[in-house]
């Protein structure tokens, strides 16, 4: 089946945030309701690993388990709607050039790298661990006291992660291409958690982990 | 499902349906989970005990075992290379990982109100506040709820990712046992599974058996069932011989 693909009108122009982060490494904002977040995916099939916390109160966060349950879809694009802990829509998926992007997979780490590949793979760059140092460093987690027990279940845009129908999980090939990006529109005050993911002990990226692009966008003067 | 030994059997509970649990398996022991009327849901988490910080990881359990859900055979991971627990027999062939447990709006929409006032126990609960109960008399809370797995519940998807719950998965007397490899904080809820689409509440009761079991042998077929699972089997042994 043709992935539902919507291209966004804005123009990158208006954005009042214009950002790269580098490969590897992670990023943290806070996007207000009805601003609008586009990822972009600067050299391709590089995978976003991304939580999101409400702003007011970071206890009700991304909940990937609510997103799949209530979309009854195991797999975001356009039109999907992000739910959090509490069952409230946090962000909806405006625009998707890409097709689809995995909520299952989570978010590699020291020791599952360990369990995964090799026990001396251990001291190896990982994504929980830039969230970590994110949590240490930036205001948006210092002043709200996140640390590790808030670290859920994430979504990977870009990543593409099929289950078969007889339950077998499988790491395809990716489907993003240099250019291709989502956009989210937040529905309430969202912090935002990224770690663009420094794998490189999984082919999904041809163990060359990329920049990304971030930009936000105000509500528009019409709505 | 072969009979426990009444001396090493440490735990008999019924738990109704709609109910909530919690308690603590040490490592070296097994917890049989019986459906005791044919399509129960038992939503559950685990955390070690020693250190609730770390708990059941539902992408690590996914990825290192190349499945998107459990059975025999499989083990579940934590978020720290470990294996908490080992699914050691299972008579029902698939257990949910993906749809999380109901919540007290989605309970109110489905089937309707009711209150203790009037129905008293057979009020109708959630799993979500079930398990934020359980977690609360742990000093655990809203922080450390993530991902759960649905015991007895079966949703496939379609190619698009689209999910359809499978009705009468589970029988009466179907039964599911754990192998618990950490000392482990079991927390569940019996509530119904979030995709049933059935009118009615009516979640059936589970009974709880635990009992002291065997060492794990090296040729255990949870532990060589991938490498995965060996070098997390290797990461537990390592946790608990420093």
């Amino acid at each position: 089946m043709t992935p539902h693909l919507i291209e966004s009108p804005l123009d990158p122009r208006q954005a009042v945030l214009d950002q790269v982060c580098r490969a590897g490494d992670p990023w943290m904002a806070t996007v207000r309701a009805g601003q609008t977040l586009r990822i972009l995916d600067l050299e391709g099939n590089q995978a976003v690993d991304t939580l999101f916390y409400s702003a007011a109160d970071p206890e009700e966060r991304y909940s990937a388990a609510d997103t799949i349950a209530r979309n009854a879809r195991l797999y975001l694009g356009a039109g999907s709607r992000l739910y959090s802990s509490e069952g409230r829509v946090m962000l909806t998926i405006t625009a998707d050039t890409c097709g689809r992007h995995d909520t299952l997979g989570g978010a590699c780490s020291a020791e599952s790298n360990t369990t995964r590949y090799a026990l001396e793979k251990r001291s190896m760059h990982s994504c929980r661990d830039s969230f970590l140092h994110a949590m240490c460093h930036c205001h948006e987690a210092t002043s709200r006291r996140l640390g590790k027990r808030d670290l859920a279940p994430n979504i990977n845009f870009f990543m593409n992660v099929p289950v078969t129908p007889q339950g077998d999980l499988q790491f395809a090939d990716g489907i993003s291409a240099p250019g291709k990006y989502v956009e989210l529109r937040a529905e309430m005050d969202v912090v935002v958690l990224i770690s663009n993911c420094p794998q490189l002990n999984n082919p999904c990226n041809a163990y060359n982990p990329t920049p990304i692009r971030l930009l936000v966008w105000d509500r528009p003067a019409a709505e | 499902m072969k009979p426990i030994a009444a001396d090493r059997l440490l735990l008999e509970e019924l738990v109704p349906g709609g109910h909530h649990w919690s308690g603590l398996l040490r490592r070296g022991s097994v917890l049989r989970l019986t459906d005791l009327q044919g399509g129960a849901n038992v939503s559950t988490l685990f955390y070690h005990h020693d250190e609730k910080l770390e708990r059941y990881n539902m992408p690590d359990t996914l990825k290192a075992q190349h499945t998107a859900y459990l059975t025999a055979g499989h083990t579940c991971h934590s978020d720290m290379g470990r294996v908490l627990c080992s699914i050691v027999a299972d008579s029902v062939g698939w257990h949910d990982t993906w749809c999380g447990a109901v919540d007290a709006e989605q309970v109110r929409a489905k089937y309707g109100d009711t209150s203790f006032q009037q129905q008293r126990n057979d009020m109708y609960r959630n799993g979500r506040d079930g398990l934020l109960v359980e977690l609360g008399k742990w000093g655990l809370g809203k922080r450390d709820l993530v991902a759960n797995v649905n015991f007895f519940s079966k949703a496939v998807c379609d190619e698009t990712g689209g999910l359809r719950f499978v009705e009468g998965h589970s029988r009466a007397g179907d039964a599911v046992e754990l192998r618990f490899e950490m000392n482990t904080l079991v927390v569940l809820s019996t509530a119904p599974h979030p995709l049933d689409p059935k009118p009615r509440y009516a979640p059936a009761g589970v009974r709880l058996s635990a009992w002291r079991g065997d060492p794990v042998t090296a040729d255990d077929a949870c532990r060589t069932r991938c490498p995965q699972n060996g070098r997390a089997f290797a990461n537990t042994e390592r946790f608990y011989a420093v």
